[in-house]
């Protein structure tokens, strides 16, 4: 089997436009949930989120490209421009065909749904724009994507909702190590911060007025955020030969299904995830110092997570370090797995773990080292990431430092 | 403005030209507008003068709005307009 190689980063997020920015305000725990701004905001009762910050799209896009991008296109392609510049590919020739993309998301092009159904339901319109379609279809990003960089081989667009980029990036690895592909662009994007958007996640009543504070025992809820995560995979041999500069290593992925609840999460489906990837890359809880939790701030999901790594990681559950950077960008649905995985690189290459901000109270059932609101230096060779969908699918990644 | 001049202000526009290289002779395929500009030309011109375009992109030859040249463009959207009355 193939190793597979991370040779590119990039993204788009309420943190920063890029990935220097986004270490820097994980380093400083440095919160960008705010304020909502946009159409109709005053007659929400969620009104804060992680946006995407001084954003014009007319500085990255023409006006035909804009006609065609919805903003989740934007942000994948802002983002996968940042990690094919860093992985210093070129996607011509034999390669071209040989490499491909995989990306999550959950809504697609929710502001072009959205724009357009105000038109014809509110403003009565009968017309739409020819490009609607093109513009919401959730493999839009993807597709643009390929086109952008000459990408030939298997692309395609995963959703499953919060596990979207972790099933994306867990496809793309399995793509490399099979021996499929040579490379592979991948991760995912949300744009859900919209006035509908945000009107049906508040049905839920699952969503915070104030902040995000996961494992914090006053913790109320989850709040969305935007953006985009994109990674090169390659695999290892190719990227050596090239002399390339290997951030990580992908070195395990599994995938479960609780096949129980549409919401609420189970402690048995997520352990299995965790315990197939830990499995899949022959690592033993003792060699992960970090784990990227999924996090999300709701009563449900934390408590359920911690009961999760204390059931696989056993004694070695008091030593792992499990952050939640949702507290600083939001939870970014189908993209969060994706900003996430950054969290990650952080720790392999930097040696820093991004801190759980907001946290204020010490809850008996998520009772780990959860990093609280300062982030530390700690010397990391493995990592996981977690993500545990609604629907109740699970996706878990294992890395190691290169 | 005239008919003819806000077609071919739109034309231009979606051909990234100037209103001056857009002539009554030219073509679709001279101005570089492809299968996508034209479907978006034609919604521009649907709002622009709130009538139905009869034009079907699955086969243009075959629909009764001739877009043959910039000239016939013109005078099918004439023939729209002047039907609304």
């Amino acid at each position: 089997m193939a190793r597979v190689a991370v040779t590119g980063a990039g993204t788009i997020n309420a943190l920063g436009h890029n990935v220097a920015e986004t270490f820097a305000a994980f380093r400083n725990g440095v919160c960008g949930i705010k304020p909502l701004q946009f159409r109709d905001v005053d007659r929400l009762s969620i009104k804060i989120g992680g946006q995407v910050g001084n954003y014009d799209e007319a500085e990255h896009f023409n006006r035909q490209q804009i006609s065609l991008y919805d903003r989740f296109t934007q942000f994948t392609l802002l983002a996968a421009r940042e990690a094919v510049a860093q992985s210093g590919l070129t996607f011509s020739g034999d390669l071209s065909v040989q490499a491909g993309a995989i990306l999550g998301t959950a809504a697609g092009g929710m502001n072009t749904w959205d724009d357009n159904y105000r038109d014809v339901y509110e403003g009565g319109k009968n017309r739409v724009h020819p490009f609607v379609v093109p513009k919401l279809m959730n493999n839009a990003a993807v597709s643009h994507l390929s086109m952008e960089h000459n990408l030939k081989g298997p692309t395609f667009t995963v959703s499953t909702a919060c596990a979207s980029s972790n099933h994306a990036m867990g496809l793309a690895f399995q793509m490399i190590r099979s021996g499929a592909c040579k490379a592979m662009l991948t991760g995912g994007s949300e744009a859900m911060l919209t006035f509908g958007g945000i009107k049906a996640w508040e049905g839920l009543r699952v969503m915070s007025k104030d902040a995000c504070r996961p494992f914090s025992a006053n913790r109320n809820g989850m709040v969305q955020g935007e953006g985009a995560g994109v990674f090169v995979f390659e695999d290892w041999d190719h990227a050596t030969a090239r002399g390339a500069e290997i951030l990580a290593e992908v070195v395990g992925f599994a995938m479960t299904s609780d096949a129980s609840d549409i919401v609420m999460p189970s402690k048995q489906g997520a352990a299995r995830a965790i315990s197939g990837a830990l499995r899949d890359a022959e690592l033993a809880p003792e060699d992960v110092q970090y784990i990227n939790a999924h996090g999300t701030g709701t009563a449900a999901n934390d408590k359920t997570e911690c009961a999760a790594v204390a059931d696989v990681f056993g004694a070695q559950a008091d030593s792992v370090m499990i952050s939640s950077t949702k507290s600083m960008h939001g939870h970014l649905i189908g993209g969060t797995g994706a900003v996430e995985f950054l969290a990650c690189l952080m720790a392999l290459r930097d040696g820093v773990i991004a801190p759980t901000i907001g946290y204020e109270a010490p809850d008996a059932e998520c009772a780990l080292d959860v990093v609280p609101n300062v982030a530390r230096d700690a010397k990391v060779t493995a990592t996981l990431s977690n993500a545990f969908a609604f629907g109740g699918l699970n996706a878990v990644l294992a890395l190691k430092a290169a | 403005m005239s008919v003819k001049d806000q077609v071919i202000t739109i034309l231009a526009e979606q051909a990234l030209l100037d209103v001056s290289d857009v002539t009554l002779e030219s073509t679709l395929d001279d101005l570089s507008i492809d299968s996508m500009g034209v479907v978006e030309t034609i919604f521009v011109i649907e709002e622009t003068f709130d009538v139905a375009v009869p034009f079907n992109a699955n086969d243009p030859s075959a629909s009764s709005f001739d877009i043959s040249s910039v000239a016939a463009i013109v005078a099918a959207v004439e023939g729209l307009v002047a039907e609304k009355g």
